[in-house]
């Protein structure tokens, strides 16, 4: 139906982006500084000077972001470029660098901005992916229905467990009770339960000797079994939602930390000169 | 000194109903010292406000009317107003008989005889209706109706706790009520049919859910038998059951007041249901002596139902006072030199036939809501493609229609008494021509809501519009650059016909001889294939179908199915080959269309998803929207910046919901509004609180009152009752540009923001998507949406097999 902002506008951005580190690649190919490339020359100076400057637009995608109802271009132009020209801070800045690592301020600069980047691409990949997963699993339902049917399994499963053995009407009302879906962000981010109460009574029941009540077990299984396959769709959804969140939680304060130290990077570039 | 009158005796004026119409008249008739009695059905004045939700702020709309009564009215909280007009009742020495149950009203040798439930009867020289539109809460029918564990209204669910209650009834009331009630008690529903097919969507989906879930229990194909202590006996498609339950709550509806109006003698003007009683200027009905005032009498809102209290008794003591509003008329008719209200009413009869068929109260109502406008040579009207939809009529001048849209010279000019603007009326599409001022002229611009209730209590209104109509329709859609003369046999041979949602217009196989231009509405056509009926395509108004058979001479090749309530215009088939037959051009782009449609359905039997999706579409009623928000899933990563977006835009409430609303592949209709082309919220807005502006958002402004009947009205259940939520501490906002409040300044901030209202007393008017029509650069909540799944489309765009085959 729509374009995903990988291709979006015909890859307008990309276009720039590419353009850009082209020009700056060529620059550096031509430049014949004395003794080693470094930042120090004025091409060095130059192509620091945009990176330096591209990333505080990035940055400013944050405040964008939140700032609704004004502007003349949508969101996703602003999205499109923003992981287009992101890549292409990769590339510049290490043509700034030229090439060089130590243990220095400059480096820590030039780590903090690889994670960014790097985030970013996990990023870039969980939006273009994850939302396709997340429709196929919930395959037009919603939580709400979703839920709604595992509480009437819970219900049914209760039912036809009084009638059976002690054993096996703990481990149901285990499986109705404490069978966690959603819960702390690590387990969320799992999307699994190893040690899940609805699999360990569904093991349980299917184990146990069948005597007498073979029907009724059986509609107890397929009853637990609905439930494993709802429980295990709802988990992927909070999962794949999980991810698409969390990688903000380092991309944002990394892009914090590199706008500090690119404030850093400069003042003593220009203070020990 | 106002006598109390004794049963037997006949009194000057009995009043029926003690809302703000009748109080006002009961009033006034104590005031001059008329002898007359005020006869109320419940124990208290005033059911209908009294029943308002506690503590509901009560607005005094419209602001410039005055008030003419000799009980006060403010806009206040609902208790406030109450306790004034008790107090005011009992210093004015009113004749208040409560529990008077009105159930006919007879007239005999002058004198009215009033009979009430209980018995008792009155009599009175003359009666004044004032019953409001309420109508009686319908009974249960089974043994044990009146048993006090049978209740029919509910006031507030949370009264109760820890009981058994059983919910009868399959309606919004009943769903609503069973929904809020499981929160705190054992809750079962009862529902006569199998399913919940009166219900909106909404409330569709959340009695599913609770029933679902186990929340609530319900009873389907079952109905009351009879009601006992403590239990009530239904009979099922298994036999009788019994349920022990401490309360009963039926919900079965009301009946509209119009039976009871009809047996007291007087007439409507048709069946429509929402047609309006006929009365004089007076008030007065065709039974002399009988008068019929406030909301019954097609007047909403408080202040206008207490202003003719006041006028019906001055009417009945023989005093021909001018109206409360005669300065509001006056108003709006200062820019017509010789402002006369009464000499430019008589223009107004004399000049424009449609309305002269109006009564003059009716006309008077008319020109309140019209605007008049005064153009000079050159000015626009409006302009083709506009999405506004009033109607115009030319009192005097002359105005132009530019009905070619590459040449605006060639224009049709309409002499003073015709009008324009009843194509969008009727269709709720865009405007079709341009219209401009071709010398001084004085325009009546009126409301589509006017215009709605005239058409449906007037029938000489209907009649004019719809011969007009007709030919310019005819000659729009589908005979462009015909001239009206040629198709007047056309027209004059062609019909009107409506047709339900889901009706069948015509099916395949059938033979066909006429065809048929849709003029409001629109249509799904399908074809039987290999034993399925698959969807070809959507077609809104403004189009033709059934034209294929009638070219090839075959039976019908496709089912057509109005996709929502549609009109049509039935064309006959040998009128219509004879226009074809003399207008070779008109012929080729009819027979072009034709190929074009066969080309389609090849590709659409091809594509047979696409024509589920558009099925999906048109069962969600998208279909019946102009502008809709869809999500394509496959692009959503659940950021919920478009709602956040919406509510940064919108004073801190969304008017969307996203997660909400059905999906079907990846398509999901998420619960915002589709600005429908005939918008149901629009129906009975009280204060006419609801437009549609140039673009087709349907907006509400700052008139409204609250009163909730969009929301009921709305089946998409996109509008909200809300007050503006308090102004939050905004770390970012207040660090970075020091605006909103500081930490822990809210309260102090909204006082300073919001005239010193404190939050909790804001008013909750409704609020709903105006599509952002305030905000330059369109929708914010797709301006929003990072990835570009958000999108906001024309049904008609949408549905169109180019882009679903795509
Ligand atoms: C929720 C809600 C909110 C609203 N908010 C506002 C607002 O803020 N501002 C505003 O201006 N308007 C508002 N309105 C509209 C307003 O309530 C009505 O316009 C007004 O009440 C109409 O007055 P009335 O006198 O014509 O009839 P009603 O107020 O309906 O009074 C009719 C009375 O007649 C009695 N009665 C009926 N049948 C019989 C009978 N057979 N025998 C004896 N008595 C009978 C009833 O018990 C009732 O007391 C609102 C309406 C609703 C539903
Ligand atoms: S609010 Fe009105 S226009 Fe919007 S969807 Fe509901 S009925 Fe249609
Ligand atoms: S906009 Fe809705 S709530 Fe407001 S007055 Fe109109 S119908 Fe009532
Ligand atoms: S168009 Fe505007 S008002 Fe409507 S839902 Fe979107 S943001 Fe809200």
């Amino acid at each position: 139906m729509q374009e995903s902002i990988l291709v979006y506008r015909h890859l307008f951005y990309f276009k720039i982006a590419v353009g850009l580190v082209a020009a700056a690649a060529v620059a550096y190919a031509l430049h014949n500084p004395l003794g080693q490339p470094n930042g120090g020359t004025w091409l060095g100076y130059t192509l620091g000077g945009i990176a330096g400057g591209l990333m505080i637009w990035l940055a400013w995608f944050g405040v964008r972001k939140r700032k609704y109802g004004v502007g003349k271009l949508p969101l996703e132009d602003w999205l499109s470029a923003h992981v287009y020209l992101g890549l292409a801070v990769l590339a510049i800045s290490t043509l700034h660098a030229g090439f060089q690592v130590g243990v220095n301020i400059h480096t820590v600069l030039y780590v903090l901005t690889i994670i960014v980047i790097v985030s970013g691409l996990i990023g870039v990949y969980f939006y273009v992916r994850f939302p396709r997963l997340l429709s196929e699993n919930r395959r037009g339902m919603s939580m709400e229905i979703m839920f709604g049917q595992i509480a009437e399994l819970d219900r049914e499963m209760r039912q036809i467990a009084m009638e059976l053995d002690d054993a096996t009407n703990a481990a149901v009302l285990d499986a109705t009770q404490n069978t966690v879906i959603g819960g702390s962000l690590i387990r969320q981010l799992r999307g699994r339960d190893p040690d899940c109460p609805t699999t360990a009574a569904r093991m349980f029941v299917e184990r146990s000797e069948t005597r007498g009540h073979d029907a009724r077990r059986r509609q107890l299984i397929t009853r637990i079994m609905r439930k494993e396959e709802l429980v295990r769709r709802l988990r992927l959804d909070i999962q794949l939602r999980a991810w698409l969140r969390v990688w903000l939680f380092v991309h944002v304060p990394c892009s914090i930390a590199a706008l500090v130290a690119l404030a850093v990077h400069i003042v003593t570039v220009f203070y020990y000169w | 000194m106002v006598r109390g009158i004794g049963l037997g005796e006949a009194c000057k004026i009995a009043i029926v109903g003690s809302g703000p119409g009748g109080l006002s008249a009961a009033s006034h008739a104590a005031k001059m010292g008329v002898e007359h009695v005020l006869l109320e059905r419940t124990d208290h004045l005033s059911d209908t406000i009294y029943k308002y939700q506690r503590g509901k702020y009560v607005m005094a709309t419209p602001d410039i009317l005055p008030l003419r009564s000799d009980v006060s009215f403010t806009a206040g909280k609902r208790e406030a107003i109450l306790d004034k007009w008790d107090q005011q009742c009992r210093d004015l020495n009113l004749n208040v008989k409560f529990k008077a149950d009105v159930k006919s009203i007879k007239k005999d040798n002058g004198t009215f005889s009033i009979a009430l439930t209980s018995g008792q009867t009155f009599h009175a020289e003359n009666v004044v209706l004032a019953i409001g539109l309420q109508g009686n809460l319908n009974k249960l029918a089974c043994p044990g109706a009146d048993h006090p564990t049978v209740q029919y209204q509910l006031d507030d669910p949370d009264l109760y706790e820890g009981e058994t209650i059983v919910v009868i009834g399959a309606g919004d009331a009943a769903i609503e009520n069973a929904v809020a009630l499981a929160k705190q008690n054992t809750v079962i529903i009862v529902n006569r049919r199998d399913e919940f097919a009166r219900a909106k969507q909404g409330n569709l989906a959340l009695i599913l859910n609770a029933i679902e879930k186990g929340d609530v229990q319900c009873y389907y194909n079952s109905s009351p038998a009879r009601i006992e202590d403590g239990a009530l006996a239904l009979d099922t498609a298994e036999g009788e059951a019994i349920i022990q339950c401490h309360r009963i709550i039926a919900r079965l509806g009301a009946s509209a007041p119009r039976k009871f109006v009809e047996s007291c003698g007087i007439s409507f003007p048709n069946n429509d249901p929402s047609a309006l009683p006929e009365v004089s200027s007076t008030y007065e009905s065709n039974v002399p002596g009988l008068y019929v005032i406030g909301a019954l009498g097609g007047y909403p809102l408080i202040k206008q139902a207490m202003n003719q209290g006041y006028e019906v008794v001055e009417y009945i003591m023989g005093n021909r006072i001018a109206p409360a509003d005669q300065p509001l008329l006056q108003r709006k008719f200062q820019g017509l030199g010789n402002a006369d209200v009464d000499a430019v009413i008589a223009e107004v009869r004399r000049i424009i036939p449609v309305f002269a068929g109006l009564n003059p109260l009716q006309l008077r109502e008319t020109l309140l809501d019209s605007d008049v406008h005064v153009l000079a040579p050159g000015e626009t009207v409006f302009n083709r493609n506009d999405y506004t939809n009033t109607f115009f009529t030319i009192l005097r001048g002359e105005v132009g229609i530019q009905l070619n849209p590459n040449d605006s010279s060639i224009m049709v000019k309409l002499p003073p008494g015709a009008f324009f603007g009843e194509m969008g009326l009727i269709s709720g599409r865009r405007r079709t021509a341009t219209v401009v001022a071709t010398k001084d002229c004085v325009l009546l611009e009126t409301p589509r809501r006017t215009m709605l209730k005239l058409i449906q209590s007037v029938d000489s209104v209907r009649r004019t519009l719809d011969q007009t109509a007709i030919g310019r329709q005819v000659q729009t859609h589908l005979a462009p650059g015909v001239p009206l003369e040629a198709l007047k046999d056309l027209v004059e041979n062609a019909e009107i016909v409506r047709f339900k949602p889901g009706e069948t217009i015509f099916r395949q196989g059938d033979q066909g001889d006429d065809m048929h231009l849709i003029r409001s509405g629109s249509c799904t056509v399908s074809m039987r294939v290999a034993g399925r009926d698959i969807v070809m395509s959507y077609v809104p108004s403004g189009n033709y179908i059934g034209e294929m058979a009638l070219l090839s001479d075959a039976p019908r090749s496709a089912t057509v199915k109005a996709a929502h309530a549609t009109e049509t215009i039935r064309i006959k088939g040998d009128t219509f080959k004879e226009l074809l037959d003399n207008q070779p051009k008109l012929k080729a782009s009819v027979e072009a269309k034709f190929r074009e449609r066969i080309m389609q359905n090849e590709q659409m039997q091809r594509r047979p998803e696409a024509g589920n999706i558009i099925q999906f579409l048109i069962d969600q009623g998208v279909g019946e929207g102009t502008d809709v928000l869809l999500i394509d899933e496959s692009l959503c990563v659940h950021c919920d910046n478009c709602e956040k977006a919406c509510a940064e835009t919108h004073g801190g409430i969304s008017r969307l919901n996203r997660e909400a609303g059905p999906t079907f592949a990846t398509i999901h209709v998420p619960t915002s509004c589709r600005h429908c082309e005939h918008p149901h919220c629009m129906a009975d807005c009280p204060p006419n609180a609801i437009h549609r502006a140039q673009d087709g958002e349907v907006y509400i402004d700052d008139s409204c009152i609250g009163c909730g009947n969009c929301e009921r009205n709305c089946p998409y259940g996109v509008i909200q009752l809300a007050a503006a939520p308090d102004v939050k501490f905004n770390l970012f906002n207040w660090l970075l540009f020091g605006t909103g409040p500081g930490p822990g300044e809210e309260m102090k901030y909204a006082k300073a923001h919001h005239d010193g209202q404190t939050p909790s007393d804001k008013q909750k008017r409704a609020v709903k998507c105006d599509m952002c029509k305030d905000i330059s650069g369109g929708a914010s909540c797709v301006r929003a949406c990072p990835t570009g799944a958000a999108i906001r489309v024309s049904p008609e765009e949408f549905m169109s097999v180019a882009l679903l085959s795509k």
